[in-house]
């Protein structure tokens, strides 16, 4: 059986490159770079040029690139560390409704502990609203955050007008952007956008996991969130993990190197796949379909199905995909991403992420299509009942 | 414990009772307790008239870990083993009071003798030895106390050599899994069907389990929790525990698609036991456990269990019946399924459990209603479709 892996925004195969320089790393520049000793040297030369090309991939300084253990820990150390660092200008907080966990449960968190915080709604395609951020501004807001690739849907947030609204402001307010789906995909140059704080993880672009990074513009001062040797510039302690940096920003390089052509390749396979759909009747695309949303997923609601059972009967047939919400009996656990946009929930059981990378192909997309639409029409013929 | 210690002694209590089968019990016990201590460094494992011994060279606590989970051993004590001969008796029972009471303490001496040839009689060997006692220098600190000793120092006189020790340690009680034969047990993978096959393992049945699955309406995690359960309860156990798994997702469609769907539950258990009956015959079982307790949901009010019983002519049986779900959850706990237990993997998709199901079901409805199905077929086919699964500790 033909394996189809349509899940690649949870996350990639690594590419052959990163593989082959994470295993040099383990095996021969495995010193570590704050060891005085010319093992040591080796393994912080591979550092410091993996941190140039990852700079480079945003046209940013390298000492503005902290690396962490990946997305999760890059956005909670851009959330925590701008909330206390700078309380005593502020407490107010303002993030969107379909941020990641990584981002909403750390706000709220702050909340807990005094902070005031304002969630964004957003449209029908997931979409917040400068004006609804406009009016949400405070005198004593510090921090923005939003993402800029809904993880769920593909949408994308007016990340460059938040910035321009954000630096109009008559005091600094700092704006994180989750770019964790983003990055790699599409051109990104934070200091052109008004963008402190980025978040990136390297699983996303066929590096490994366990590792990613948070860019720190130049001047943003941020606390550390664990403490130790004092390693990146004191704001991420630990033992740098050097084969997963350095394989990351071989990846990282290869992805904003073939940007272009990348995009085009899933954009191909991506409409493949839905004009494989377009004669399956009650379907809806929850995704935008315009260039507001990416190219790389689209999520997709089949009515009269459960998202659940429907990807284990898609993973019986080879084709890997992801559920928006579980059918475990004795928890509901709708997606909320997907009911912040306001849709039914019978449309929300029923909804499943395909999400593509440039090795998926055409011929895959075409194949899943055929599947999907098979095991869709089985399903709701079983569901229906008598 | 110190390391003196080099043999450990078990106690069965149970098993003393059961007459001219003893022998076979006693063998079926010692089986286990080697296959628990596979791989750990061991000598040979004997019985003698009572006791079991086991020579440990290193890491009692572990050993005594191992046998904690061994059903049939009563209690176990770590003894310090001498010739028959007062001056070393005496010697080894102090020994033992230092290293149980090194501050100081109230103490006595018990001593028993299977050895009737020994020529000094229980209470004198018992005299004798706290009398050595006393007599070594730094034994200030120790205190003779007959009725609230701190500690009893043992003193075991048998036909092959003397038992001196003083710590006495409970085992998992029970009888030897395998002395009583072998059940199948329906295990879900939610918190009570383990604790059922845990007692049946301790009244010594060996178990294999059977799990429905109805992929792709549960997961292959669902499936995998089972096998984790599995892992659990081998470890009690005196050989790999055995898992069906049973292709149930045929069954789940047909009874959806055809059966009155207040009925669905208790069609859907009737179909559970049959393939648990056709399992347990094809495996030489004797009977069908399961973790079902009256009252607690609908399937298992005794109108259900009426009607579902029903379809089997093998005893069901089923060790929870009387405990509350609070004891049972204690009990998982303390057997350490419990975590496994509550992961949120189902056995049994929402989309087949009716919004009311039947509380008082009646049997001459549901066999009206199995009419539409071709059960001999259906049974056949996820028999036909079942994987056997050898899941070891």
């Amino acid at each position: 059986m033909q394996e189809i892996y349509f899940d690649n925004s949870a996350t990639t195969q690594v590419c052959a490159e990163a593989a082959a320089v994470a295993m040099q790393a383990m095996l021969q520049a495995y010193g570590n770079p704050s060891s005085l000793h010319k093992k040591g040297l080796a393994a912080e030369k591979i550092l410091k040029e993996a941190r140039r090309d990852i700079a480079a991939t945003l046209q940013a300084e390298p000492e503005e690139i902290i690396f962490t253990g990946g997305g999760t820990e890059s956005d909670n150390l851009a959330i925590q560390g701008i909330a206390t660092t700078y309380a005593s200008r502020g407490r107010h907080i303002i993030t969107s409704a379909v941020e990641h966990p990584a981002v909403l449960d750390t706000c709220k968190q702050l909340e807990q502990k005094g902070y005031q915080l304002t969630i964004l709604p957003v449209d029908d395609k997931g979409r917040v609203s400068i004006k609804n951020l406009k009016d949400a501004l405070r005198p004593n807001t510090i921090l923005v955050s939003l993402m800029l690739v809904n993880n769920e849907t593909g949408s994308i947030q007016p990340v460059e007008e938040a910035g321009r609204l954000l630096a109009k402001q008559s005091h600094k307010i700092f704006f994180h952007v989750d770019a964790i789906q983003a990055y790699g995909k599409m051109p990104i140059t934070p200091k052109n956008c008004g963008i402190d704080l980025l978040s990136a993880s390297g699983h996303k672009i066929h590096g490994p996991k366990g590792v990613g990074f948070l860019y720190v513009r130049k001047g943003t001062r941020l606390k550390s969130i664990v403490q130790g040797g004092g390693q990146e510039q004191n704001i991420r302690s630990g033992t740098e993990n050097v084969p997963g940096i350095a394989a990351f920003a071989i990846a990282a390089k290869i992805a904003c190197g073939q940007m272009k052509e990348r995009k085009e390749q899933v954009y191909k396979v991506k409409q493949a796949f839905l004009s494989g759909l377009k004669d399956l009747p009650n379907i809806h695309i929850n995704s935008p379909e315009d260039e507001k949303g990416s190219e790389y997923l689209v999520n997709i609601s089949f009515l009269g199905t459960k998202s659940e059972i429907l990807l284990h009967c898609l993973e019986a047939r080879g084709l890997y995909v992801s559920s928006g919400s579980a059918c475990a009996a004795k928890s509901d656990t709708l997606s909320y991403v997907l009911l912040a946009m306001g849709l039914e929930r019978e449309v929300i059981e029923g909804a499943i992420r395909f999400s593509f990378s440039p090795n998926n192909t055409e011929e895959e997309a075409k194949n899943a299509a055929v599947i999907v639409v098979e095991e869709v029409q089985s399903l709701r013929q079983i569901l229906k009942g008598k | 414990m110190g390391n003196m210690y080099k043999l450990l002694m078990l106690r069965y209590g149970e098993l003393g009772l059961k007459g001219k089968n003893k022998s076979q019990f006693i063998n079926r016990l010692v089986y286990n307790i080697e296959y628990a201590l596979k791989g750990m460094t061991v000598g040979q494992v004997t019985s003698t008239w009572g006791r079991i011994i086991v020579p440990v060279q290193q890491d009692m606590p572990a050993v005594v870990e191992k046998l904690q989970k061994v059903f049939g051993i009563y209690s176990m004590s770590p003894v310090i083993c001498v010739e028959k001969d007062m001056a070393e008796i005496k010697k080894a029972a102090y020994t033992v009071l230092k290293d149980a009471l090194p501050q100081g303490g109230c103490f006595k001496v018990e001593s028993r003798r299977s050895d009737k040839t020994f020529p000094l009689i229980s209470p004198d060997i018992s005299r004798q030895v706290a009398g050595y006692i006393f007599d070594q220098p730094g034994a200030e600190m120790y205190e003779a106390e007959m009725y609230h000793p701190q500690n009893t120092v043992n003193v075991e006189v048998r036909d092959e050599a003397a038992y001196v020790y003083s710590q006495v340690i409970a085992g998992a009680k029970g009888l030897p899994v395998g002395s009583s034969g072998k059940a199948v047990l329906m295990l879900s993978g939610g918190i009570d069907s383990p604790v059922a096959g845990w007692m049946a393992m301790k009244r010594g049945v060996k178990i294999e389990a059977v799990h429905f699955h109805s992929f792709p309406f549960t997961s292959e995690r669902a499936k995998e929790k089972v096998v984790d359960l599995c892992r659990l309860l081998s470890a009690y156990s005196n050989t790999p525990v055995r898992l069906h798994v049973v292709h149930f997702t045929e069954i789940q469609k047909a009874i959806y698609a055809n059966c009155q769907e207040d009925y669905g539950i208790t069609i859907m258990r009737r179909f559970m036991f049959r393939l648990a009956e056709k399992i347990a015959e094809e495996n030489k079982a004797l009977a069908i456990y399961t973790g079902e307790c009256v009252g607690q949901v609908a399937s298992q009010t005794l109108e259900s269990m009426t009607v579902i019983n029903q379809v089997t002519q093998m005893p069901v049986l089923r060790p929870l019946v009387g405990m509350d779900k609070e004891d049972i959850m204690d009990f998982a706990q303390r057997i350490g399924t419990y975590t496994t237990s509550i992961q949120p993997y189902e056995d049994c998709c929402t989309v087949f459990l009716p919004a009311h199901p039947k509380i008082r079901p009646h049997l001459s409805e549901a066999i009206e209603m199995e009419k539409a199905l071709n059960v001999e077929e259906l049974i056949a086919e996820a028999l036909s479709k079942t994987q056997v699964l050898e899941i070891k500790a």
